[in-house]
């Protein structure tokens, strides 16, 4: 492999995974750097292979995709057309005269248990293919930094990743289809779940037939799903929120109420049920520390999360830069994986890798994934419009409910910053009141901050309120010995 | 086999493959450390590596993510201080 890759892919999720495999396939050498320490992202997480049981892969969606593109990269791998560097987590991104990129890199559990110092790595590639993926969005409510609260995809990466059951009795809340999988599959470890508290109704699916319909797969997956409540007896709780997380020291009960459908104003008499684990996801929130440090333009979505800006090739407004996944806008490992595919052949394109007999193939190539993306996108955007974080959520806040776990920001330090201090963006917010300043660097509380910034100052969430919050000078904490070594290996020094 | 680990003197069995915070979840530990100014207990959330909320010491070393880490077998978790999480420990977070 020379010194400079053609590509660094980062991500080896659905989208990396597509992007890795279809890059290396058209010719050019790729390294594909990646957190976890096997392939498969959140969406494949899966246990360690080393200590496999039949069992494991009970329940994942897409597996057939999954070991076709895990076969090919192994292939690719073993023939050194695919460098795969597992447990590094690309912490600085910067760019050399030349225009190519140098990625600083850090083991994921440092200092790492493998004997080796911990410092970090890096590497050079003249084009990038960011695919680094999402997690849970939160909204705040009262209790949820008591034990026992995780988010939904926590909990589904405990079962998933570890053979580990979060709880006995499980509630599962907040909005979307991805409450369903998590409750399922609790379910089917053998939890008791006391319900899913779902805050829209289903009905939702039916204000856009054409981009519901716009992915008939996805329909069927939904009637599993619905089989497999009915199976458990999960009771599904349409129309309802958690008003408060109850416990001394660790969960012990949810309070529940109604909610107007259109606003999400709390409308009804509130009822406890008895949880020890209670797993909150409001959708998810695309990871933009990479794309954001590179200077990519970004926007806020039809779900309101920030994502980057890419055209039909999947390149993002930074030469050289493509991005792929939920990157672009949440809408699950199928889209993504055409994401992935296509941003791999437009860059092979690019640098003219593609062979001249095959244009026409390329073309049609190119043609189809933009047409699955295209549906894709109708279909995500359809699910975004039916599960809506709803417009009055910062009502269901309390003075003292705590939005920044980390630094321990209550909703009442936010208004007294708003309020006292004249704060009318997230930024000054975020300046006066420290959300988003501690470990997490925002990542957990930013998109609650940036609503709630917006709200104070009656007006709706823009990109500029969230992109104050999305945006990290390093992309994961560092040591100072790994800052330290910057100026050693600087160019020329 | 099963492995070994200890958390504050206590015995916590952990399966090759789980991460350290997975075994102290499944042994009934939810929370191993509190947060600097209130105090509260803090264990596992995102489950990820993305909130640092399940920050422990892991065989002296300060600040690692219970999540990600690897269980070892005689692996020592958890201090003596109850794992506060402060910022003499020399890392730089983020600058």
């Amino acid at each position: 492999m020379p010194d400079t890759y053609d590509v660094a892919v980062v991500g080896a999720g659905p989208a990396g995974l597509a992007a890795a495999v279809e890059s290396a396939a058209a010719g050019l050498g790729v390294v594909l750097i990646d957190a976890a320490g096997q392939p498969g992202g959140q969406y494949w997480r899966h246990y360690d292979e080393n200590h496999a049981r039949p069992d494991d892969r009970r329940g994942h969606h897409g597996l057939r995709t999954f070991t076709r593109l895990r076969e090919r990269l192994d292939v690719l791998i073993g023939a050194g057309r695919i460098r795969y560097l597992p447990g590094h987590q690309v912490w600085l991104i910067t760019r050399g005269e030349g225009g190519e990129f140098t990625l600083r890199l850090t083991p994921t559990t440092s200092p790492a248990t493998d004997g080796t110092d911990g410092l970090s790595r890096a590497e050079t590639a003249r084009a990038l293919i960011l695919c680094p993926g999402g997690y849970d969005r939160q909204l705040p409510v009262p209790g949820w930094d008591l034990p026992g609260v995780m988010a939904a995809g926590g909990a589904q990466a405990l079962l998933k990743g570890h053979r580990t059951l979060a709880g006995r009795r499980a509630v599962v809340a907040g909005t979307g289809p991805f409450l369903l999988p998590v409750a399922t599959g609790l379910a089917r470890a053998g939890a008791g779940v006391a319900a899913v508290v779902e805050a829209n109704g289903t009905l939702g699916w039916l204000r856009d037939p054409v981009g519901t319909m716009s992915v008939p797969g996805k329909g069927v997956e939904a009637l599993q799903y619905a089989a497999l409540m009915a199976r458990h007896r999960v009771p599904y709780r349409r129309g309802t929120v958690i008003r408060e997380i109850l416990g001394e020291g660790r969960v012990e009960a949810v309070r529940i109420a109604r909610v107007d459908r259109a606003d999400g104003r709390l409308a009804g008499p509130e009822e406890e049920i008895a949880a020890d684990l209670v797993a909150l996801g409001w959708g998810f929130t695309p990871s933009l520390e990479l794309p954001l440090m590179l200077g990519a333009q970004t926007r806020r979505d039809v779900d309101g999360s920030l994502v980057v800006v890419v055209d039909d090739l999947q390149r993002s407004t930074v030469g050289g830069v493509y991005v792929a996944g939920e990157a672009t806008g949440v809408g699950g490992a199928a889209l993504a994986v055409a994401e992935g595919r296509l941003s791999a052949v437009a860059l092979a394109v690019a640098l003219r890798r593609a062979p001249e007999s095959s244009r026409e193939a390329v073309t049609a190539v190119i043609r189809r994934l933009r047409g699955e993306i295209r549906r894709g996108r109708r279909f995500a955007a359809a699910m975004h419009r039916a599960y809506p974080v709803p417009v009055a959520w910062t009502r269901w806040l309390t003075g003292s409910t705590l939005v920044c776990r980390c630094e321990e920001v209550s909703y009442g330090d936010l208004v007294r910053a708003c309020r006292d201090l004249g704060a009318q963006d997230a930024r000054t917010l975020k300046m006066l009141a420290r959300p988003g300043m501690g470990w997490c660097q925002g990542r957990v509380c930013g998109f609650a901050t940036a609503e709630i910034a917006a709200c104070l100052n009656r007006r709706e969430t823009t990109a500029e309120d969230l992109r104050p919050l999305s945006t990290r000078s390093l992309a994961v904490p560092v040591t100072l010995g790994e800052l330290a070594a910057l100026a050693d290996d600087a160019p020329g020094g | 086999m099963t492995y070994q680990m200890t958390f504050r003197g206590a015995a916590v069995p952990a399966e090759p493959g789980q991460s350290v915070g997975a075994a102290l979840v499944a042994a009934g530990i939810l929370d191993w450390r509190t947060t600097r100014v209130g105090g509260r207990p803090r264990g596992m959330f995102c489950g990820i590596g993305v909130c640092f909320d399940c920050l422990i010491t892991v065989d002296g070393v300060p600040n690692r993510r219970a999540c990600l880490v690897p269980a070892r077998d005689g692996m020592t978790l958890g201090d003596d201080a109850g794992d506060t999480v402060g910022r003499e420990d020399g890392d730089a977070g983020h600058v």
